[in-house]
């Protein structure tokens, strides 16, 4: 009986490939993937699992404090590091509100910060992917400070924040006395995007008071999608716009072909989640 | 009203309907964020009991939300049909659980009561149920809408193909939308979220679904789910517009967020009817609504997140929609946290929709920063399959490259239908047996033979792109 099965089964081709894989070459869409029956084949299976598998570590990632640090004293910033109200991962993704507050203790130190006050701070926040932030801060920072120091911008410490969200800037900014923010912030990650960063721009932001539509957002800069070239470009510019104009968010946006189109901007503001229409 | 309950020497009050309501409902970190979820397990089966010794009669007496100061509540109150509702009336919330379940709750019966009950009605019961009665009674339920084919016959599941691309590129989404057809999906709408709000490229993306569905004869209708307003100008300006879309939610304030109100939803249910271009029947609406977002838009009103959502099921109620879909796991993780929660959501929504006489389909999904997986999507999926849910969505790979999160795939489609004996819309089944896509038995073969098989249009389709 064996004999007689082997060299069936061996002839026998479980996975149908289609043959529309051309269409493959017009979008990034997992289409024409072929079936096993009406499952999925292997490759595909595994593919997907490996794609959700770095989506969700970068959830659960952790920043690289200490080579971040590094890279950002190399670049003559001086760093400070704070703590949202959320004590871990869990409490971050279930209460929004405790990673939009530094604790107490964070609070504190940049309450005892000296100075008299800064054009800009920089707020450096793993949101939804720590690794967004360790894999983009520094080749970011690297292309976009140069063209800021020339500017002569009087640029406060950068605070390095552990669970927090875009609107813990607002209440950095206002502790450290400073005109505008901007919060480097990981994204909610994709299926094929998990290190993406968000930039938020706030002008003169209250804490409690300002929303996100007073905020300015990049989204998708990492070396798949918004290059750090474009990045600098288009912040730099809503940085001068920001200052010459005394303000930020839905009124800054309209007027300009340089800032990134409705696309970009839809594609998850890490904080703001907005339904599908 | 103040409710009370004793449990042994510790006595529980509940202040108010809503509060009663929101302390009832299994947990879920979208009430412990608005804090309103019970206190402890025991408390909340406080609020269980108390709720189900409640008459029915005293959701007409008492709104979660006041009547002066929301149109959804007087939209409920107003519609209300007393002879509908005469059956029950003199039932508590548990002995309408018990009837529901039993043998009494013909098809029929519970068709006709439908109009006769309120979302609040319906949440109430649902609070008081494990999954296996929101799936029995669901499965009870008969819903049959159309438009160019029939959606929610027994034994049928449609699926959306939702082909979005990240930029509109028309192409790209051609590519995804044939994929879908080919894998035998389209029957509920060909339906693409737009990257781009805009009256103009949601009318280029308008006639380009309609030239493929005219071209492949295609018995199904083609939706792009812009704002309302967007639709609306597009209509004006005598674009094809099969279905109009709206995301509701189920307060007066939720609906503002979205920029909506009911008569906003009036002028554009006229505007679709007044194009008269379905075949079948004239259901012209498409909803989408899923749990918190009246919480994420501050506009709940001290109500828990699912007596919300069926109230949302008033709105798209009153415009007799082809579609509703509670797009359950999308909202994220502050809402429904992981694949427990989002399974008795889904399983809530498609139960509340349907016995208040609603199409209900359910984007099966989840977010990447859920505690979700696969397994989880398709335990959920199996399980409304079971419950009979009239459509689901169908994403290539499931992997939504625009909206980043993951929904179900056509894989997954033909994953529930050969699991539990389901099959298309007849009409799109039909058509689909003539394009050489399927077989009698069900079967896809549009792969089978290189492409010899498929009709010629379709050929010409694949070759034009």
């Amino acid at each position: 009986m064996a004999e007689q099965l082997e060299p069936e089964i061996v002839n026998q081709m479980p996975v149908t490939l289609p043959p529309w894989s051309g269409l493959r070459r017009f979008t990034d869409a997992r289409i024409a993937l072929g079936r096993a029956g009406i499952g999925l084949p292997t490759d595909a299976h595994l593919e997907f699992q490996l794609a959700h598998a770095r989506a969700r570590d970068a959830v659960y990632s952790n920043m690289d404090v200490a080579a971040l640090t590094e890279s950002m004293i190399a670049l003559d910033l001086t760093v400070l590091r704070a703590q949202s109200a959320a004590m871990n991962r869990r409490e971050y993704l279930m209460r929004p509100d405790k990673g939009r507050r530094l604790n107490d203790e964070s609070r504190l130190t940049m309450d005892r910060q000296p100075g008299t006050g800064y054009d800009l701070v920089f707020v450096v926040a793993d949101g939804l992917s720590a690794t967004a932030i360790n894999q983009n801060i520094a080749p970011f920072l690297t292309v976009l400070l140069p063209d800021l120091n020339s500017a002569g911008w009087r640029i406060g410490p950068t605070v390095m924040v552990e669970q927090g969200r875009v609107a813990i800037g607002d209440e950095i900014a206002h502790l450290l006395n400073a005109e505008i923010v901007v919060v480097m912030i990981g994204e909610r990650p994709g299926l094929s995007s998990p290190d993406s960063l968000g930039c938020y721009l706030t002008y003169c932001p209250n804490p409690g008071i300002t929303t996100d539509a007073d905020r300015n957002c990049l989204s998708n800069i990492r070396p798949r999608g918004m290059s750090y070239t474009d990045a600098a470009a288009r912040l730099l510019y809503l940085l001068t716009e920001s200052r010459r104009r005394s303000l930020s968010g839905v009124s800054l946006k309209d007027e300009t072909g340089l800032l990134p189109d409705r696309t970009s901007q839809a594609l998850e503001c890490a904080d703001n989640r907005n339904r599908r229409d | 009203m103040e409710y009370r309950c004793s449990l042994g020497s510790i006595t529980y009050n509940f202040p108010d309907l809503k509060t009663l309501m929101a302390k009832a409902t299994p947990f879920r970190s979208g009430d412990a964020l608005a804090e309103l979820a019970a206190q402890s397990a025991e408390e909340r089966v406080a609020a269980q009991m108390t709720l189900a010794d409640l008459p029915l009669t005293a959701f007409l007496s008492e709104s979660v939300i006041p009547y002066e100061d929301d149109e959804v509540t007087r939209l409920i109150v107003d519609t209300h049909d007393a002879i509908a509702f005469a059956p029950v009336k003199s039932m508590t919330v548990g002995g309408f659980r018990e009837w529901l379940l039993s043998d009494y709750a013909t098809s029929e019966r519970l068709t006709a009561l439908a109009p006769g009950l309120t979302p609040e009605m319906v949440a109430a019961v649902s609070k008081i149920m494990r999954l296996q009665d929101l799936i029995v009674v669901a499965a009870k339920c008969s819903v049959i809408t159309k438009f160019r084919d029939t959606i929610g016959l027994k034994g049928t599941l449609s699926t959306r193909i939702q082909p979005n691309h990240p930029v509109d590129d028309p192409r790209g989404i051609a590519a995804s939308l044939l994929d879908g057809l080919l894998m035998g999906g389209g029957d509920a709408v060909l339906g693409i979220n737009p990257a781009t709000d805009s009256p103009e490229s949601c009318i280029t993306l308008l006639k380009m679904l309609d030239e493929l569905r005219e071209r492949l004869a295609i018995p199904t209708q083609i939706c792009i789910l812009a704002h309302v307003t967007t639709t609306i100008q597009a209509i004006d300006r005598g674009a094809p517009v099969d279905l109009v879309f709206q995301s509701v939610g189920g307060t007066e304030a939720v609906n503002r967020s979205f920029g909506v109100s009911l008569s906003l939803l009036e002028e554009a249910h006229s505007a679709g009817l007044s194009l008269n271009r379905g075949t079948m029947g004239n259901n012209v609406m498409y909803f989408e609504t899923g749990q918190g977002s009246a919480l994420s838009a501050n506009a709940h009103h001290g109500v828990d997140q699912q007596t919300i959502e069926a109230r949302a099921y008033a709105v798209a109620r009153r415009f007799s929609p082809l579609l509703v879909n509670t797009v359950v796991g999308f909202i994220g993780p502050e809402y429904l946290f992981d694949g427990k929660q989002i399974t008795r959501a889904g399983l809530e929504d498609h139960f509340c929709g349907k016995l208040l006489g609603l199409p209900m389909g359910c984007d099966v999904c989840y977010t990447n920063h859920a505690e979700a997986d696969q397994d989880d999507m398709d335990a959920l999926l199996t399980l409304l399959g079971v419950a009979g849910c009239s459509f689901i969505m169908g994403v290539p790979g499931a992997d939504d490259i625009m909206l980043n999160y993951q929904s179900t795939s056509f894989h997954d489609a033909l994953y529930v239908r050969q699991a539990l004996g389901k099959r298309p819309a007849p009409e799109f089944e039909a058509w689909l047996q003539n394009a050489g896509v399927m077989d009698e038995q069900g079967r896809i073969v549009s792969d089978t033979q290189e492409l010899k098989g498929l009709s010629e249009p379709f050929r010409r389709a694949l070759t034009a792109i």
